[in-house]
This record gives structure tokens, sequence and C-alpha cells, in this order.
């Protein structure tokens, strides 16, 4: 046996490779994308960026219903965008195994909503498994493919930020399963007109019954007996907190919790005068409980939204654990007191910023100018709705920046109250998002005849989530070479009239041929491409201020570059930061600004 | 149970620093956890992570006022992340400043004597110039090494589970450099002990 401290979705890939997963499918994002990464870098196992989590989910019925064992990993609103094949996969069933891995990212640490997945489960009637630590990361996998098997269902692994990117001890055997399934044509069980799906429902409600059995037994379900005054039912990281935050309560912890194990759950409730339920967003497992007409206490006390921590489960639950039970604060102590401490509030914000030589910021600076009202979606140019740039209005999800442009210029071409004000509108997403969702939305736009502009941020990579590849960067996320999608190509083909590409860096270039499109009546699409400066090496010599020259304007400044900064009555630049993209020299009115000459 | 807060910038190494300190005590038999915030941070603003380790560890994060040290890898990320440490805690402060864009655009002020604050509320602060000491070692983004080696006077690992734990994380040719940054820290660390 070896032992490591793997991160949740590293375990995940370890235990998918070690069941014998032939085909993994994902899109990326935070918290889930390490799963494939990892997954990617071991022999046997064909792995893909998907163009989203609605095609790689399809990718995975194929592979698991051609006999290959499957994974497919996704966060929380991938889903929202796979729930189509998803809702009708459990009818079809899988052959060889299926695990859906969804990340769900209480916090939103790096998400724009919250929402919590395991209703995905419950309305799909999917059994689901909580792995609380990295070591059932790892164990949970193969035991859910082969779930997946036996009941002839996907089976959905849930995971949160804080089992995903957290590192945890793994006991585990490097050895790999070889699972390979005959494939058998059923057409009945597998093409869902409306006379098949009806003879398959009734199926997955009694498979779920059974499933349930399956709960009762299921060694992922613990009870853990204490003391007998205090219950508490837990899942998933919220498990940790509940041991750390009351030692002395019994706890039952749930690892298959869909469907939940009812006698198993009555028969630890006998115990208690009540049960307490900590799990982190909805009351998703409360309301199971109360269902079976238990008496339980949960969000009543437990924020239902934000990340819980041991303290915050301490500090809800005490008052109530003290009455209830006799038991001063439950068995917790505050922390002992502590000096003075700033205000949180009263300290300057660190927001993420567009680095240096972002070539998004000259594209904002060019919208800027040029008054567009903008919808956009997610992706490192999102942070530029920050001052001092303030380019954004609105957004969404990916692929929603032009659907909603779309939108706003229906609205403001028949309105009375926006009549001559400048509302021009402009939809800006990245070439990953764009090749995600925004394809469908500019096929509308043509279609339905919209004079907007849709600008392509194309940095030639998925950047937020740590430069992974997609269809349009030519090469695959197990390095092979391939063709790369030609992203003006592709509008100039969905009827786009005038398709033109730019180099932000370039800021005449990019402020005219934004001003040129704004003006004209007709769908356009603008690509400002240059490759993310994370990506590529540093490419010219950085620049320096005159300071003799400088007037203090601030011009600048509007750039929000986090290399340029006021000292005293004059600009200045860090070179340590300054990756000489040039924007600020362009952007300065009396020529202050220059190469940093003999640099090597 | 020790538990260690590391605080920083994005981009500073914290990340990296988390998984020397987690991989160390790993190599001493302890159960570890360690928590890390990805994703947006990734993008020049603030990261914490947390690493603990023990006979049995429950919760991958440390609840505030519990911590036992605090690793600021900048002065206000080292403030913003103080109210995780414990009133008998120690920090372990890189004097670097680094201003946040809200502090460029003159939106917001750079706290004053940021220092001085960390150094009242820690029972004991270790302060030391670990940019500049990482600079001397080869490379100014060993930072994290430098903070680790300061760290490490006041935790039992042996010198040889730490040189593992540096080779086993860090990318081979930058190996050399990070031990001579951890040295370096430990040297530090020791005149402050």
């Amino acid at each position: 046996m070896k032992r490591a401290l793997f991160s949740g979705n590293e375990a995940v890939a370890l235990g998918a490779w070690c069941a014998g997963v032939r085909v993994a499918a994902a899109y990326p994002g935070t918290p889930s994308t390490e799963i494939l990464e990892e997954l990617a870098r071991r022999p046997g196992v064909y792995c893909e960026w998907s163009p989203n989590e609605k095609v790689a989910l399809e990718v995975g019925i194929g592979s698991c219903l051609g006999g290959a064992r499957t994974l497919v990993a996704m966060k929380h609103v991938g889903l929202n965008v796979a729930a189509d094949p998803w809702m009708t996969l459990p009818y079809i069933g899988v052959n060889a195994g299926l695990v859906l891995a969804v990340a769900d990212d209480p916090g939103m640490h790096s998400s724009q909503n919250e929402q919590d997945s395991r209703y995905y489960a419950r309305m799909a009637k999917v059994p689901m498994l909580e792995p609380a630590d990295s070591a059932e990361c790892f164990a949970m996998v193969g035991a859910a493919l082969e779930l997946s098997e036996r009941y002839d269902t996907p089976v959905m692994l849930r995971l949160e930020t804080r089992v995903s990117h957290s590192r945890t001890v793994v006991e585990y055997r490097e050895e790999r399963r070889e699972v390979d399934l005959p494939y058998e044509k059923d057409a009945v069980k597998r093409v869902m007109i409306p006379g098949h799906a009806r003879l398959r429902h009734p199926v997955v409600i009694e498979r779920l019954e059974k499933l349930q059995q399956e709960s009762e037994r299921s060694p992922f379900n613990r009870v853990e007996m204490r003391s007998t005054r205090i219950g508490i039912v837990s899942s998933g990281v919220c498990y940790q907190y509940a041991r750390e935050a009351f030692p002395e309560a019994s706890v039952l912890r749930l690892g298959f919790v869909y469907p939940l194990p009812e006698k198993m759950l009555r028969e630890f409730a006998s115990h208690f005068h009540r049960l307490y339920v900590v799990e982190e967003m909805e009351p998703w497992i409360e309301e199971g409980l109360k269902a079976m007409g238990l008496d339980v206490v949960g969000k009543a006390r437990i924020p239902r939204d934000g990340e819980l921590d041991p303290d915050v489960v301490a500090r809800s639950l005490s008052e109530l654990l003290e009455m209830d039970t006799g038991v001063r604060g439950g068995g917790w102590s505050p922390p002992p007191e502590r000096g003075e401490l700033p205000e949180e509030s009263s300290l300057p914000a660190r927001p993420p910023v567009m680095c240096p030589g972002c070539p998004h910021r000259g594209l904002f600076y060019a919208l800027r100018r040029n008054r567009a009202v903008v919808s956009s979606d997610i992706g490192c140019y999102t942070l530029s709705v920050l001052p001092p740039l303030s380019g954004i209005d609105c957004q969404v999800c990916m692929g929603a920046g032009v659907g909603m442009a779309l939108g706003l210029e229906k609205a403001f071409a028949s309105s009375e109250a926006n009549a001559g004000k400048a509302c021009k509108v402009v939809g800006v997403l990245g070439d990953s998002t764009f090749i995600h969702g925004g394809i469908t939305g500019l096929i509308d736009m043509v279609y339905n005849r919209t004079p907007t502009t849709i600008i392509i941020l194309d940095n030639r990579t998925t950047a937020m989530t740590g430069f992974q590849d997609h269809p349009g960067t030519g090469r695959t996320l197990m390095g092979e070479e391939t063709h790369a999608l030609d992203l003006a190509e592709l509008a100039r083909a969905l009827g786009v009239e005038s398709v033109r590409v730019v180099d932000p860096w370039d800021l005449a270039q990019t402020e005219a041929a934004v001003a040129e499109e704004m003006a004209a009546p007709r769908t356009s699409v603008i690509i400002s491409r240059r490759s993310c400066v994370l990506r590529e090496h540093r490419e010219g010599a950085p620049y320096r201020v005159d300071v003799e020259r400088c007037d203090a304007c601030r011009r600048c400044m509007r750039l929000g570059c986090p290399a340029l900064v006021m000292r005293g009555e004059a600009a200045a630049v860090d070179e340590d930061l300054c990756v000489g993209c040039s924007l600020c020299a362009q952007v300065c009115a009396r020529g202050a600004i220059e190469e940093v000459s003999g640099h090597a | 149970m020790p538990d260690v807060v590391l605080a920083g910038v994005g981009g500073q190494g914290n990340v990296l620093s988390a998984r020397v300190l987690a991989e160390t005590a790993l190599r001493m038999g302890y159960d570890v956890k360690t928590s890390e915030v990805h994703g947006m941070a990734q993008r020049g603003g603030s990261v914490v992570c947390m690493v603990r380790w023990g006979e049995k560890v429950h919760s991958p994060l440390i609840p505030e006022g519990r911590a036992d040290f605090l690793l600021a890898f900048e002065l206000l990320e080292g403030l913003r992340y103080l109210r995780y440490l414990s009133g008998e805690g120690t920090a372990i402060v890189n004097l670097y400043q680094l201003d946040p864009l809200t502090v460029l655009r003159g939106d917001a002020e750079y706290p004053e004597n940021a220092l001085q604050k960390i150094r009242d509320y820690a029972a004991r602060a270790v302060e030391l110039d670990a940019r500049d000491m990482a600079a001397r070692a080869g490379n100014l983004r060993a930072v994290g090494s430098v903070l680790l080696g300061a760290l490490s006077v006041y935790l039992d690992f042996p010198d040889d589970a730490w040189r593992e734990a540096i080779v086993a994380a860090v990318p081979a040719k930058a190996v050399e450099v990070n031990l001579r940054a951890f040295s370096a820290g430990a040297g530090r660390g020791r005149g402050s002990a």
C-alpha cells in the first residue's frame, strides 16, 4: 500500500483509473477541472475537453453503451447545461458503468451562483454518493461504477470545493482493473420515443426502490455512536465540521446520500430527543428526514448560504444543543480571548485583476471610449466589470452574452424611454465560451436581423480555469495536434456579414474597428486576438515614464494595469511587472511613456 | 495538532508552499489535511491555504482564532487573515507590501502600520525580508521556501523530511534554489527564536 496526499479531484482521477475507466469527458470548471487533467496523464484512458458539458455527457453516454467504463466531470452550473441528456440517461441505462462527478461551490469561490446539485440526483432519480475526503473520493469512484453496472443506471458523485481542493491522506494500491463489455443493440430500451419511454419510467421508479435497500446496506452510511444525548446527521465535508465542532456527538454519516437509508435513519433517530442536520446550502437531507416525519433541526439554525466551517457549525447549534441536552455548548468551547483585530471591511480589497499586458485590456478600453452597453459571459474578461474599466453591464452564464445582446438590442429598438440615449449594444465572450455556448446565439442574431456587434476575446486558451485547450487551439487534452477551428470562417459560415480580426495591443486599430462596427447596421463579429500573456513569454521590453514630460493627467491609470502606479506627481511603471504591451504609451497624450532602451 | 495558515497574493507560491509543508508532515507519519482557494484567486487576488496535521484531523478548514502559525507572504494579506491566528500563535511575516489595484487607483489606502498590528496581535512575530533572501538564493519566487525555513525552527520535523518534501513537490529545476532559500529562512528563524 502506498500512502500519499491527494486532492479530492486527484483521488477521483486515481480511483477512476484503478476502476478501469477507459473514456472520460469534461468541460473545465472550478472546482472540478483537475479531475480530467490528472486522469489524462495516465495510460489507457481516452480523455477529452468537450465543447460544453452537454456534449461531454453525450460522449459519456455513447462510451458506456459501447462497453467502456466512463467518467464525466463538470461543475455545478455545468450540470444545468447537461441537464437535458442527464434526465433521459437513467431511462436508457448504461451497459458499462457511468459516473457523473459534479463539483458544487458553496461560498462561490469562483462561481456565479451557489446552486445545490443534489436536487439533480433526486430529479433524475439517480443514486448519489458524496465523499467526505480524498480517501472516500478514491473508494467511491470504483463503488459507483459497480453500482452503476449492477443497477443499469448512471451514478452521481457529488463533490464540493472543500473536498475537491483539500489534500488528505489516501492509502492505495496502484492497480488497474480492466473492464470491457460487449455492445448489444436494444432499441426499445435505448431509443426514447414516447412509447418506449413510457415503458422505461416505471423501471426507473422500481430501480430507485431497490437502490434504497442498497443504501441501507451501504458501507458508506455509518453510525458512530458516542453520547446518547446529541445525534447529528451529516454528509460530505460537513461531516468533518460536525465531528470537529461537537466531538462528543453521535453521528450518522451519510456517504450514500440518495436514496436516503430510511430504516437506518429511523433507528438512529430513536436514540435521541431530536436530530440535528449539518449540511451546506439547501436543506436537502433535512427535507428527506422531515418527509419521514422525524423531528430535525437544520436550516432553522445553520446558514443556508455561504460555506460552513467547524466554528459556524458550533456557533449555529451550541445554544440549542445546550437547551436540548444540557451539555454546555454541546461540548464546544469558544476560541481563547484575542487581541484587537482590524475590521475586515476597513482593509482594501484585493480583487483578482487582469494581468499586465492582458489582451482584454485594450479591447475594453476601446469599448469604453465607444460608450457601449456590454453584455458578457464568463471568463477573465469578466474582471473588466471592476473600475477603472467598468466595462460590463450584465453577465449570467457562458454563451448568454450573445442572446442577451440580442434581447437588449430589440428592447432598445422599440423603446421610447431609452430613445436618444447612447444604447448601442455589444456582446463579448471568450474563444472557449463562444464554442461552449455562443454559436447558437450568433445564429439567432443573424437569423433575426440584429444590428449588433459580438466580440470574441480570443486569447487562444481557456485562461480562467488554467489554460485548457479547446477546439480552437489545435491541441487535444491528451496532447495531440488537431484541426484548429477557425472562428472567423465559422462566423462567416453562420451568415455574419462582417467579420474582422484585430490585435487588442493596437489601440487605434481596435478602437476604429469597434467604432465602425457599432455604427454599421448589421450583425458583425470582431475577433480580438492575442495570446494570453501568462501563457506566452514576455514579448517586448518594459516601458518607463519620463517624469519631466508626465503631467499626472492619470489618463494611463484608466487602463487599470497593475504595472502602472502614481508615484507622487507622476505615473510610474513597475518594470518587474510590465510585459511591454505598450498600451500606456499609446494612451499617453504627452508621449511621456517610452520603451526602456537597451533592454535585452 | 498544529494548524498553519498561509496568506498571500496569487502568484507568490503560496499553494506550492502549503504542499511542501503538508508533504513534510505526511513523511512524519501524521494524518494531514490541506485546503486551498483556487480559481479567480490566481489572477493577482488574495490567496489563502491551510495545513493541519496530527493523529487525526477532521476539518480541512481551520476555524478562526485557532491557527498556531500564520505565514504572511505579504503584509496586507497577513493582516487580512490574522483573525485565524490564535492569541498564542506565531506570525512569520515577509516584510513586503504589494499594493492591490484598489490602492493603486487611489480608492483605498494601504493600511498604516500593518506590521505593527500583526506584532500587537500575535504572541510572537518573526519578520524577514523573504523576497530579498529568495533573490540571494537565486530566485525571487522562492519566497515560500524562505518562510517555511523560518517556520521549521518551531516544528520538530527533521531536516531530511523537509528536503524530501521540497524535492517531491518543487519542479526539478527549482529544487536547488528552494533548498538554499529554505536554509536561509531557517538561519534567520533561529536568529529570532
